[in-house]
């Protein structure tokens, strides 16, 4: 990601604050793995895993790993109490019907009104959607943690995507190392700026105008 | 000895008969996690080709399904995802393999829907995306659009349990058991390959994951004989 692991876990932890006691949250790979780290203690939260996994728990311990117990990654995980198995079908079933509260995944690119690009670069890579359309089109809440940035500096908060989207109107919030947005229906909302920057510095860096919200919060962390 | 009852309970080279050249095999498994490792290396070993393979993913050029694929076998793939086999990605690119991908829930349910004797599902997962959309029908229910996905079954499953009995009852094991129960159903014929064979009657009716119906032979495990990632760091 070009993140170094402090501002990765600012970022991880200013989408923990949008986890509520009792949730079920599917957390994608990179920045998101770390998001349980951050949840204050007293919350009890169910994490999801799309290879049949409802109440996923912290990696083992060197030592301990049960290579039949992975995340949808191929990383041993551990169960949290009142965790259960189910098949892949009965997995995404979960996905489809609504029961997922918040999904957090990274993204290449995030457009003004929400449509999220996050699968593929033609001609580069190819990986293939995996579960990312599935879980952006139908969880209740999707979550976008990412920089803000691409490698050559463009914003990748974008007017409209240019790489082909994994779903459309789909993004409620994003998070860079920079801010925070709300997806409004009047468009993007600025409702949190880490305290390193000012809101023309973000403005300077990103492709779409946004209002400030009239709350605007100074994260200090 | 354990009494082979239905006469499924067999071994590795008998099924090496069902292996033909352009078949369609299915194969349970998610990261190589719950996939039978001796099938595997039996598909190898046999040298068939031209194969078309279904499942969620392409596992790892080392693990699982991805050694079939890193063996060029394979002629078509419909999977969801490839990330972790950059053989599959390569193959692709030159031309030697083609890949059809379907969102991973639309895929387990086109498993399903063939194992449950049904035409398809309607879904409207990827139904605004160009790629997922491309050459399909649609439907209109209650003034929504659907994408009509077709049933997927194959000529053989394979499937990886923790426990069978000689009827093909099936259990698995934790996070392995992803797509195997999906898969199990919808070969015409299925193949398990086992940790371990138990006696009728010793596993609980309540606890079995697929009934034995859908099975057709069961074959010992030696178990997973591949490095897995974690491990090689």
């Amino acid at each position: 990601m070009g993140l170094g692991a402090e501002i990765r876990n600012k970022i991880a932890k200013r989408a923990a604050e949008e986890i509520e006691h009792g949730m079920l949250v599917n957390l994608g790979i990179g920045i998101p793995s770390l998001v349980p780290n951050h949840l204050p203690s007293g919350k009890t939260v169910m994490f999801h895993a799309e290879n049949g996994i409802t109440g996923m728990g912290p990696s083992p311990v060197k030592g301990q790993e049960d290579s039949n117990l992975c995340n949808a990654g191929g990383y041993p995980v551990t169960l949290q109490e009142g965790a259960s198995y189910c098949d892949s079908a009965t997995a995404f079933g979960m996905i489809r019907s609504g029961k997922i509260d918040i999904t957090i995944l990274g993204a290449l690119q995030v457009s003004g009104s929400g449509d999220l690009a996050n699968w593929i670069v033609p001609g580069k890579r190819v990986p293939g959607m995996g579960g990312a359309m599935d879980l952006a089109a139908k969880a209740k809440k999707v979550i976008v943690v990412m920089n803000h940035c691409d490698k050559n500096g463009s914003s990748k908060i974008v007017e409209v995507c240019t790489l082909p989207l994994t779903a459309k109107s789909c993004v409620q919030m994003v998070i860079t190392e920079m801010a925070v947005f709300e997806v409004t229906p009047e468009g993007l909302l600025l409702s949190d700026i880490f305290s390193h920057y000012s809101v023309d510095e973000i403005r300077v860096r990103t492709e779409v105008q946004f209002g400030i919200s009239e709350s605007l919060r100074t994260l200090t962390y | 000895m354990l009494a082979n009852t239905f006469q499924k309970i067999t071994e590795i080279d008998y099924i090496k008969r069902f292996f033909k050249d352009g078949m369609t095999i299915m194969y349970g498994g998610f990261g190589g996690i719950g996939t039978p490792p001796g099938l595997v290396d039996a598909i190898i070993e046999s040298k068939i080709k031209e194969l078309t393979l279904i499942g969620n993913d392409t596992g790892f050029p080392d693990i699982g399904i991805g050694k079939i694929v890193t063996s060029k076998q394979v002629k078509r793939l419909i999977v969801s995802h490839i990330g972790s086999n950059p053989n599959a990605g390569k193959f692709m690119t030159n031309g030697e393999l083609e890949i059809e991908f379907s969102p991973q829930g639309t895929l387990a349910e086109r498993i399903r829907a063939g194992g449950m004797g049904l035409g398809g599902i309607l879904t409207d997962v990827g139904a605004d995306v160009e790629v997922v959309r491309r050459n399909k029908q649609t439907c209109e229910v209650d003034g929504k659009t659907f994408l009509i996905e077709t049933a997927l079954t194959a000529d053989v499953s394979i499937v990886h349990a923790e426990k069978a009995d000689p009827y093909g009852n099936l259990i698995f094991s934790k996070s392995a058991r992803n797509t195997n129960p999906l898969v199990a159903m919808a070969g015409k014929i299925t193949i398990a390959e086992a940790e371990e064979i138990v006696p009728l009657g010793e596993l609980d009716p309540e606890g079995i994951i697929t009934p034995g119906v859908f099975v057709d032979y069961i074959i010992p495990s030696k178990g997973v004989n591949w490095k897995w990632v974690w491990e090689q760091k």
